[in-house]
């Protein structure tokens, strides 16, 4: 084997790992029973264990490009593609015995998870529109069969080809888009575009209209307003484990994917960009955060509370700068924990035959069992924005930085929104704590998914104590990989 | 400063919250014995270490004393920094001292989720006196929001039949000016240059027009707070549904929060600012004392008529605050810790007769000193404090406030003087309809006499008013040299040249 050769598979060693692994399993998978499917699951976390392993292991200081600067790997594409792993793993935990009980844990959810993940992994490290897309359709596909697995549900279903339908408009958006940026600077590298721009070689003309198709583009796939339409009834129709997985990870791949677009791809064009971002922003914090006062399904209110995170996670990205772009990773990775725990108790409460995911499931919950009503109150004040939990810090860190970018009346607005906001979770904790339970079932969970709630809802407490350490791997990475100062 | 060479503010933050995690995780309501006696262990304690706070005070200066800096998040520049001076000290003090009365109070009355009930007045004793103790921006604002969650509880779980519309109310409302205040502060950050620290506030230099963008965001924070004319409306509703520990801290604490943030950050932050909208804060004050002096009057439930009480008498603390000398301040400062305590004893009041008739409204009640003589007098006691009577603790403050109200305006304290003709009309028509006259019904027949667990509550509460009352020096001389400070503080301009 040459030099060149290892130069270029390195960086890159953690997704040709996985996909070997997935290979393996997929394989494996075929000779055991249901009986044995523990062991495709204990395979599946042992992937993401070597891959971490992996990640840090190969971690270098500085920036690395390889396959002819179609990949890329520096301390953010580590840093996200390390929570990735985390949240598919949680994942993986939380849903292990609702599916079973549904008759769901089969190895193709296992197999097409961990595509998922490298999907994630690919967009996370992609410089190149080809990769970008690559990326994002192997995560695409991946969600779309995962969505359909229940085949005799008609909402799954439904929710699966609303899922596709859409997910390919965009997907087609984004090409068109990027076919525009290739005609003007003749190169699909993010780099070499920027240059291209600074230097004024490409026709600005044609660059902001591809722009628009990219913002509407990463719009759709982030689940803005007014490209926001298929997140409710995806959230809702899908089982709710693949739920927690479109509503997790998935969202720092976005983060990546729109950052390594925007900043690193389209930076000489933010004049432009930042004020489609703002409107995208305020819409959603307005639609998302009245319209889940609505809802009366918690799956569709976390889906309209996803939409509001998302646009006030745009404001992060708008406003720029290491505090801007710092701020919005920390807020991906923070709503991805929280996504996680909301999810997860959905599924620590549902049993079989049964989904607790009404907010009357929730009703007095604090006698059931106090300690998950416990938990599932961090929860929500987390969401909430409410100190001392963490989403105080990621609502804090975006406003600050929006502040110091000057938009002093989107700061204000912003706020107004979380107030709203607040209404709706406040309104979880008052049927757990305030109303008597509708049912008195007992609530049967794993041990290892209730330790994991447990896990989660103290450490949304614990970062909020002390959140000092993850803004800084945020900010440090951030700045280092885009280069900024 | 250390004291036997533990962080002192520290402990006394933390010690309640520990104990209240302990009481916690006693469980259900088996263990409810256990849950009160370690409730009560770790309240006085909580008390006992506050001691040295005033022992150890030093009265001839207003810098920070007990400071504690330790970094907290680097990144921006944020410190755990605690500290006091002559204006924040006593609250501290009077936010540990109703602890045990409170958890004294629910002592039999609270029969389900005990340990919850008690855990969430522990964590919320600590929690306050972080926020009377903070010196960091976000380290206060993280103790002043979330003092929200464990009274959002309180009010909604152990409260009364409309409690969660209370409950939800209150926290809505809080919110709103909190947030509002967190942007102000982000603000503040980036204007002197990456510091959280409130004395950097104090010092920063800021133009008109923002000066009065933030002390309006502040207002929002800290009025409804206190809570001022015409963002008072959450408190009845919330005072009538709290169990009657909750009133306690509600008015005893709580609003005080509210008042003491308008002295750390308003008036400091932005001067100019406060004095030109002095006017406004005065005018809203007096709208307080005399509207809803009157509106008190024609209360029928005892708790919404002492709610209303309160809101009147704030209306004084904030009119004291904003005629900008120091009668005005210090008599304001007396005003806030004495009706710290006799606002808390009134509820205890109504909680004592609640709990043996449940019932609040006034016409349900009369003849009540024929079967409880001994509650009669200290009723009798805590009313004439709330009228401020002379010789009691609500004298002081009214006396000092108006006395500063003259200097400044005579109609201002000609107006203000009024509430000592209404509150004396409402507390003691109140105390007439209720406590003389011929027994009522078969309830006030059958009522019993304060248990010595109740009368221990209330003969502490007694001492503490009759000493103000007769005594005020110990209050006043603490709270002297930090209020001069920042009246010369305040009359400085900080618009910048």
């Amino acid at each position: 084997m040459n030099m060149d050769l290892m130069t270029n598979l390195m960086p890159a060693s953690a997704e040709i790992f996985l996909l070997c692994m997935v290979c393996v399993i997929l394989i494996a998978d075929l000779l055991i029973n249901q009986q044995g499917r523990m062991l495709t699951y204990m395979l599946a976390q042992l992937t993401l264990l070597g891959c971490s392993v992996i990640t840090v292991g190969t971690h270098e200081p500085g920036v690395v490009f390889a396959f002819n600067n179609l990949f890329v790997d520096d301390l953010m594409s580590d840093v996200l593609k390390l929570l990735t792993y985390l949240a598919v793993s949680m994942m993986l935990v939380y849903s292990r015995q609702y599916l079973m009980v549904r008759n769901l844990f089969s190895g193709e959810f296992i197999v097409l998870t961990l595509f998922a993940t490298l999907g994630m992994m690919v967009m996370i490290s992609a410089n190149h529109f080809l990769s970008l897309y690559l990326g994002l359709e192997i995560l695409s596909l991946s969600m779309y069969a995962m969505v359909a697995l229940q085949r005799d549900s008609a909402v799954a279903t439904e929710a699966a080809m609303k899922y596709f339908v859409l997910g390919a408009l965009a997907s087609g958006l984004l090409l068109y888009g990027m076919s525009m940026l290739y005609g003007a600077t003749g190169s699909l590298e993010l780099g070499v575009i920027s240059n291209a721009i600074q230097y004024g070689v490409a026709d600005k003309n044609l660059m902001v209209f591809g722009l628009v198709f990219i913002v509407s583009g990463l719009a759709f796939k982030l689940g803005v307003v007014p490209f926001h339409m298929w997140v409710p009834d995806v959230y809702h129709g899908a089982p709710t484990a693949m739920t927690m997985l479109i509503g997790s990870a998935p969202k720092l791949a976005a983060f990546a994917f729109a950052t390594r677009i925007l900043v690193e791809g389209l930076q000489p064009l933010v004049e432009h960009w930042s004020g489609m971002l703002i409107i995208l922003s305020v819409a959603s914090m307005a639609i998302g955060n009245l319209t889940a006062i609505a809802q009366t399904n918690i799956k569709r209110m976390f889906a309209y509370s996803t939409i509001a995170h998302m646009g006030f996670l745009l404001l992060g990205l708008l406003s720029g700068g290491v505090e801007g772009y710092g701020s919005a990773m920390f807020y991906a990775v923070i709503y991805v924990l929280m996504s996680l725990g909301g999810f997860g108790m959905i599924m620590l409460l549902s049993r079989e035959g049964f989904e607790a995911d009404t907010l009357n499931d929730f009703k007095g919950l604090n006698q059931r069992s106090p300690w998950l009503a416990f938990m599932m109150l961090l929860l929500m004040f987390s969401m909430a924005g409410v100190p001392p939990t963490v989403g105080f810090y990621a609502k804090f860190s975006v406003l600050n930085a929006v502040v110091q970018a000057g938009y002093l009346w989107l700061a204000v607005a912003a706020v107004l929104f979380s107030l709203i906001g607040a209404f709706y979770y406040l309104r979880i904790v008052k049927l757990m704590y305030f109303d008597a339970p509708e049912s008195h079932a007992p609530i049967h969970c794993s041990q290892d998914s209730a330790l994991l709630i447990s896990i989660n809802g103290v450490g949304v407490l614990a970062l909020g104590l002390l959140p000092g350490a993850l803004m800084s791997i945020c900010a440090v990475s951030v700045q280092q990989s885009l280069l900024l100062f | 400063m250390t004291v036997f060479g533990l962080p002192i503010l520290s402990v006394a933050i933390w010690l309640p919250i520990i104990f209240g995690l302990l009481v916690l995780a006693t469980g259900d309501d088996k263990n409810a014995p256990l849950a009160r006696i370690l409730a009560l262990i770790g309240s006085v304690l909580g008390f006992l270490v506050t001691i040295p706070l005033y022992t150890r005070f030093a009265v001839d200066t207003s810098e920070m004393q007990f400071v504690e800096m330790h970094d907290w998040i680097a990144r921006f520049n944020i410190h755990y920094h605690l500290g006091v001076d002559g204006i924040s000290v006593l609250f501290i003090i009077l936010t540990a001292f109703f602890t045990p009365i409170v958890v004294i109070a629910g002592w039999q009355v609270i029969e389900k989720r005990v340990a919850q009930y008690m855990a969430a007045f522990l964590i919320m004793s600590g929690i306050m006196i972080g926020v009377f103790a903070a010196l960091d921006a976000v380290l206060f604002y993280v103790f002043w929001e979330a003092m929200l969650i464990p009274m959002f509880l309180i009010i909604g779980v152990w409260g009364g039949p409309n409690r969660v519309y209370a409950a939800v109310k209150f926290f809505l409302y809080t919110l709103l000016g909190s947030l509002l205040m967190l942007v102000a502060l982000i603000y503040l950050y980036n204007q002197t240059g990456g510091s959280f620290s409130i004395l950097d506030f104090h010092q920063v230099e800021i133009p008109m027009t923002a000066q009065i963008l933030i002390f309006g965001a502040f207002f929002f924070a800290f009025a409804v707070k206190v809570p001022m004319f015409p963002v008072h409306t959450w408190l009845p509703d919330a005072h009538v549904e709290a169990p009657t520990g909750g009133s306690v801290v509600l008015a005893a604490i709580m609003l005080k929060v509210g008042a003491y943030g308008f002295l750390r950050f308003s008036m400091p932050i932005a001067p100019d600012a406060s004095h030109y909208l002095a006017g406004l804060m005065i005018a809203l004050s007096l709208i307080a004392v005399i509207y809803i002096g009157l509106v008190a009057l024609t209360q029928t439930d005892m708790k919404k008529l002492v709610a209303y009480s309160s809101i009147s008498h704030m209306g004084f603390v904030t009119l004291g605050f904003f005629i900008f000398n120091a009668y005005g301040i210090e008599g304001a400062l007396l005003q806030m810790i004495s009706h710290g305590f006799v606002s808390g004893a009134l509820f205890l009041c109504i909680g004592v007769l609640y709990d043996r008739v449940h019932s609040r409204n006034i016409a349900d009640y009369g003849g009540v000193a024929n079967t409880m003589p001994v509650f009669a007098a200290f009723f009798m006691l805590f009313a004439m404090a709330n009228s401020g009577l002379p010789g009691t603790s609500g004298f002081v403050g009214e006396f000092m406030v108006i006395l500063g109200a003259v200097k400044v305006n005579f109609w201002y304290a000609f107006a203000a003087a009024l509430t000592l003709i209404f509150g004396a009309a409402y507390t003691l028509w109140m105390y007439k309809r209720v406590i003389f006259g011929a027994v009522a019904n078969s309830h006030v027949a059958e009522l019993t006499d304060l248990s010595s667990r109740e009368k221990l509550m209330f003969a502490v509460l007694a001492i503490a008013v009759l000493v103000m009352g007769l005594y005020p020096l110990p209050f006043s001389e603490i709270m002297h040299v930090s209020v001069n400070d920042l009246l010369v503080h305040v009359a400085r301009s900080k618009l910048p040249l």
